[in-house]
């Protein structure tokens, strides 16, 4: 069983917010994680992660001018893992029914309140079997979707047992999409280079 | 990606082209586009057929301009095998040259001819070993092995009683291994019993043994089959010298030539067309059999001027004829009357089915070649033209076809005088009276149009100039692709093939010609082997 790693507090069909349940323990940049919505498993790519203040109206302020280490001010302080909560961005790029594999956005958002677990190896190679979902990584809007796009790969990369093999094959498919616009192809190339 | 199947390697797609211009295929990203030498058979799966066609051009593309300008970091090993056949690509040019439809009648009926274009993204692969098989055939009682295509082991097999049926020509420079082509073809007409050959032999090349480039001796055709071909010689001291015993010498009587004769040796002779002329009133005066000898021996210092006054010839042509036909009586071959009928000789043993080889050797200047070729040919065929005719289309009574071999075909075949020659008249008449043409030749743009256009299969060596390559080429379909093809042969031993006795043209590595093994693949035993073979025989008897 995957590990259970938070909680959905927000969703749309393209992308969905949730909330750690370990402060400051996000998923990596780029990891595939799932949530569901009853019988459809819904796959994302980690795509941003920010700890910040449980009330948006009270800014955290610096505690720790008289402490030796930062541990210090957690141990002084114990509220303060209660008052503050990381929280991460994930982007839908599929699906899955029953056995089948959809690399495109499912039919529904998940639920709110849903769990979200981190995908292990095996399911990682399996949904990476295919890339065609690199097509909705690439397109999206996000700030660092270069970043995002080359994070995912050599993640993804480490599930498969010939690394380079994989790459290779990403990175042809990358270049396809990216033909128009060698700047941001060779910026992921060059990110991903095996 | 590019599974190995025995169908052969998976190169790429069909992206755009024409039937005309040929077919554009991108190579796939796992293709090497080294490896895509042009002259190569690729075939093309289409939806309801499969296309075969040759390699005539590679070219680099990119999807993006900007990436020609500015390079990506191909240093890299990983980049650089991403860029690889997506960023980047290769792209052959493919000229289409057959089809072969999957139903059962057209696997009957063979390949036939392009008449449409495979679809878009139709799959491109190598043409395997059993698909050039069944173009070219296999070595049977009709098919001789000529070669092997570049870079393969099948042979190719030309359809040996199709060829004769045409006239034929060999091209290419000097050293590229036209001697050597037009032995295996004469073996292979040997072999095949296609037709009977008379071969003008300028040089010696082909009855007997001659020392090849790298200094080896190899054999000639009467040393491979002693019962089918006989040597004849013009010059038998040579024959004896080089340990040849001839099996006739011929002679040929100055009563045999006639005014056309000298017209055709106008430029070997250094004749003027005045001094041609006038041959024709000497003709006349002395009489059609004495001519050439009464004036050979007309006195140098005697006034003659009342007769050249009588004949209306000038004397300046006079001196000209003179001086040039004073080099005939060089030629010791030639008397005033031969003893016996040399075309009678050599019909005797073309009709046994033997093959002649005519030596010429001492006299291997054109002017004895271009003589004695166009004599004899002359009267031969006019015998076979008798023949046929007599036969009235009864095919069992028709004269056995015959194939006259000639060198330096363009001195027979020039413009200005192919059409007087008996060699133009052969050449564009074809095989209506069973005779046909194998020409030689290293300036093919010397030659006729008219006649290059008539000859039916043609095999070019490496040609370096454009005006030869044009006029091989000329009439063919595809030549563009053609022509970068065979400005691309290697030096020796590689040539383009095409024409009426092959389904498509090709480019082969011509079959060996000179080894122990190569003699015996010809069916020759040697002294030893027969031996053996005629002790096994007696033992088996007793």
């Amino acid at each position: 069983m995957s590990e259970k790693i938070g909680e959905v507090i927000e969703a749309s069909t393209g992308q969905f917010v949730a909330e750690c349940y370990e402060l400051h323990s996000p998923p990596p940049l780029g990891s595939l994680v799932k949530t569901s919505d009853s019988d459809v498993e819904i796959y994302g790519v980690v795509c941003n992660a920010a700890t910040e203040s449980v009330d948006p109206g009270r800014r955290p302020i610096a505690r720790g001018k008289e402490e030796a280490t930062e541990e210090g001010i957690y141990r002084q302080h114990p509220q303060l893992s209660k008052l503050l909560r990381t929280t991460f961005d994930i982007l839908v790029i599929g699906h899955a029914q029953g056995d089948e594999l959809y690399h495109y956005l499912p039919p529904h958002p998940s639920r709110v309140h849903s769990f979200v677990y981190l995908c292990e190896t095996d399911e990682v190679r399996r949904f990476t079997q295919s890339l065609d979902f690199l097509p909705i990584l690439l397109g999206t809007k996000a700030v660092a979707v270069d970043e995002i796009a080359s994070a995912c790969l050599r993640q993804a990369s480490c599930a498969h047992d010939d690394k380079r093999t994989f790459l290779v094959k990403a990175g042809k498919e990358v270049a396809v999409l990216l033909s128009g616009d060698l700047n941001r192809l060779n910026a992921i190339l060059r990110r991903i280079r095996a | 990606m590019n599974e190995a199947t025995p169908q052969g390697k998976r190169l790429g797609i069909v992206v755009g082209g024409s039937l005309t211009e040929g077919i554009n295929v991108k190579l796939d990203s796992a293709t090497p586009i080294e490896e895509m030498a042009v002259g190569r058979y690729v075939v093309i799966e289409g939806q309801k057929c499969r296309f075969f066609g040759m390699i005539s051009d590679v070219t680099l593309g990119a999807t993006n301009q900007q990436l020609t300008i500015t390079p990506p970091d191909v240093s890299d090993p990983f980049i650089a095998e991403v860029i690889a056949g997506t960023g980047t690509y290769g792209v052959i040019h493919v000229g289409l040259r057959l089809t072969l439809s999957g139903d059962a009648m057209s696997i009957l009926q063979g390949p036939q001819p392009v008449k449409t274009v495979p679809a878009h993204f139709s799959m491109v692969r190598e043409a395997s070993e059993a698909d050039i098989e069944r173009v070219f055939g296999q070595e049977d009682e009709k098919h001789f092995y000529v070669g092997t295509p570049l870079d393969m082991e099948t042979k190719v097999c030309l359809d040996i009683p199709e060829f004769v049926k045409r006239s034929n020509g060999i091209f290419g420079k000097s050293g590229t291994g036209k001697t050597f082509f037009t032995r295996l073809l004469l073996i292979g007409m040997v072999q095949k019993k296609a037709a009977a050959n008379l071969i003008f032999d300028m040089h010696n090349e082909y009855g007997w043994q001659v020392q090849s480039e790298e200094k080896r001796f190899v054999k000639g055709l009467k040393q491979l089959f002693p019962s089918k071909v006989a040597v004849f010689t013009l010059d038998e001291d040579s024959a004896r010298r080089r340990g040849l015993s001839a099996d006739y010498i011929v002679e040929i009587g100055s009563d045999e030539i006639e005014p056309e004769d000298i017209e055709l040796l106008r430029e070997t002779l250094n004749l003027t067309q005045p001094a041609v002329e006038a041959v024709y009133q000497f003709s006349r005066h002395f009489g059609e059999k004495r001519w050439l000898e009464t004036f050979l021996k007309l006195d140098e210092a005697a006034d003659i001027k009342d007769l050249l006054d009588k004949l209306s010839v000038h004397e300046s042509s006079y001196r000209n004829l003179r001086r040039g036909l004073a080099k005939l009586s060089r030629l010791h071959f030639l008397v005033p009357h031969a003893r016996e009928n040399s075309v009678q000789r050599i019909l005797e043993y073309l009709d046994r089915g033997i093959n002649v080889v005519l030596e010429f050797g001492r006299y291997d200047d054109l002017t004895a070649y271009v003589l004695v070729a166009n004599i004899l040919t002359r009267r031969i065929y006019d015998k076979y033209r008798e023949r046929k005719e007599a036969a009235r289309g009864d095919e069992k009574a028709e004269p056995y076809p015959l194939v006259i071999t000639i060198e330096e075909a363009h001195k027979f075949l020039n413009p200005a005088v192919s059409e007087q020659t008996i060699f133009g008249k052969i050449a564009r008449e074809m095989r209506k009276y069973n005779v046909t043409l194998l020409v030689i030749d290293q300036r093919p743009s010397g030659i006729d149009d008219e006649v290059m256009s008539q000859l039916g299969t043609k095999v070019a060596y490496l040609l370096d100039n454009e005006k030869d390559i044009d006029s091989v080429l000329m009439g063919t379909s595809g030549k563009s692709e053609l022509k970068t093809v065979l400005a691309k042969l290697e030096a020796r031993q590689q040539a383009l093939i095409f024409g009426h006795a092959l389904p498509m043209p090709v480019v082969v590595k011509t079959r060996e010609y000179g080894s122990a093994e190569s003699y015996r693949e010809f069916g020759f035993r040697d002294a030893a082997e027969l031996k053996r073979k005629a002790e096994e025989d007696i033992k088996g008897l007793f």
